[in-house]
């Protein structure tokens, strides 16, 4: 059967692998590239790149970042941050990356997801939501995180899968950064509704918490970055707990 | 110098490092007297079956590839392995290129699709260069799958239905999986490869 997929996730900003995404106490971790390549050495099973970049510059060395990681890491990897065409869909592909996220641009602009289908496949567009609990229901959340649209997130997610998403990379912003586990009924809610796979994202702060999110949902992934990049935990802790408690992964 | 044919599907800088990374000169070409020239014929791809048997047609590529195959070791990647078979079904009926007897239809699977993620090989046939295979996981993007005779059959995965995941007839190899993102275990796999065709042509080194 297919394995439950480990993605650690680099927030770059301008060339850089950054510690968090708020913009409050950057700190650089290193060179995205090398990161990259010793995570998926170390078994992860995909990375996600999310550019947080502020310049053009920043997001011109993204796809060069994008390029050398295409010649070097043996293991599918998704860009995501700062698309808003797609041109933008289109340059990352080009340079190698295997799928582009798309967040904001799409909720403004939902035809993006479907030309994006269209022109280049459901594999490679992937749908990113950041979602936060409202009353009894879920809203999709733009600008990171901050500004709430006051769209129903379960019926965006059904919309990005009508219109040719292949993947829904599903982010919690109740659970993102507390680090006391993924958002379980979110993430089961949204699995569901859709008939695409979804990577569980938000609330990683130790090994356990993906054998709970792949028992409790059929969740295809789970995502963490703090976890990782402060050597907290490794991948191979991360598969070995999963294992351990009879969830099917990939032994790299 | 190994060939990978270039015509406009799919990225395969990745395709392309690997084989750099196993010791061989690599060239992405779409010249006739370029792929003759090489050891080796790569095709890959990611697209429609129909969109790409369109390109091959126009760039004048389907008696060239019929004439390699035929005498040079050659692996079709993902979409490249499905163009093997006689016949695709994907965006209407179009003819594949016929090096292997089977076809490519849509999966038929209570899984959801596309079937994306790393899946575990089952080696068929007792097939010995690939035993070591048995149970490794590799990566797969994918909605099609190819239906062909047993004796075809390399290596299969499960996803509610059993998908071909490397099929051979003679020299000519395909992988619907993609052994450029599959880790070390993807590497192996195209080394494995090498080392079946050597006495055909192709060289390890």
């Amino acid at each position: 059967m297919i394995a439950k997929r480990i993605i650690p996730c680099l927030d770059v900003k301008e060339g850089k692998v950054v510690k968090g995404t708020n913009f409050i106490g950057l700190r650089d971790l290193g060179d995205p590239v090398e990161m990259a390549s010793s995570y998926s050495k170390a078994g992860a099973d995909e990375i996600i790149f999310l550019d947080i970049s502020a310049t053009n510059e920043g997001r011109q060395t993204m796809v060069d970042i994008v390029r050398q990681t295409a010649e070097q890491v043996f293991v599918p990897f998704t860009v995501g941050g700062g698309v808003r065409s797609i041109e933008d869909v289109n340059r990352l592909l080009k340079a190698g990356a295997d799928k582009v996220g798309m967040n904001s641009a799409a909720v403004v602009n939902p035809q993006l997801i479907t030309e994006s289908s269209q022109r280049f496949g459901a594999q490679c567009t992937v749908v990113a939501i950041d979602a936060k609990r409202v009353g009894d229901k879920w809203h999709v959340m733009t600008h990171g995180g901050s500004k709430d649209t006051g769209i129903d997130a379960i019926e965006w997610a059904k919309e990005a899968e009508a219109r040719g998403a292949g993947e829904i990379l599903l982010t919690s912003v109740d659970t993102d950064g507390v680090k006391n586990g993924f958002d379980i009924a979110l993430t089961k809610t949204v699995v569901d509704a859709v008939r695409i796979p979804v990577i569980a994202s938000g609330g990683v702060g130790k090994p356990e918490h993906f054998p709970e999110v792949f028992k409790e949902t059929d969740v295809s992934a789970g995502l963490a970055a703090s976890i990782f990049h402060e050597n907290t935990f490794t991948v191979k802790e991360v598969k070995d707990v999963c294992k351990q408690q009879g969830v099917n992964i990939r032994e790299a | 110098m190994i060939a990978i044919v270039d015509y406009g599907m799919g990225n395969v800088a990745s395709v392309k490092t690997a084989f750099k990374n196993l010791g061989y000169e690599v060239e992405i070409t779409d010249s006739f007297a370029r792929l003759e020239q090489a050891t080796h014929i790569i095709l890959p791809g990611v697209g429609s079956f129909k969109a790409a048997m369109d390109e091959i047609n126009q760039r004048g590529l389907l008696e060239p590839l019929k004439e390699l195959a035929a005498k040079k070791p050659f692996i079709g990647i993902c979409l490249g392995m499905q163009l093997l078979f006689e016949k695709g079904f994907e965006n209407g009926i179009s003819d594949g290129l016929g090096f292997i007897p089977g076809e490519v239809n849509v999966m038929e699977t209570e899984y959801i699709l596309p079937h994306i993620g790393w899946n575990q090989l089952n080696i068929e046939n007792n097939n010995v260069p690939f035993a070591d295979f048995q149970d490794k996981h590799v990566y797969f993007v994918h909605s099609f799958q190819a239906k062909t005779e047993q004796k075809y059959l390399v290596a299969t995965a499960d996803y509610g239905t059993t998908i071909p995941a490397i099929v051979q007839k003679g020299h000519v190899y395909g992988m619907q999986f993609h052994p450029e993102k599959s880790g070390e275990v993807g590497i192996g796999l195209l080394k494995a490869f090498l080392e079946q065709t050597a006495s055909i042509g192709g060289h390890v080194e």
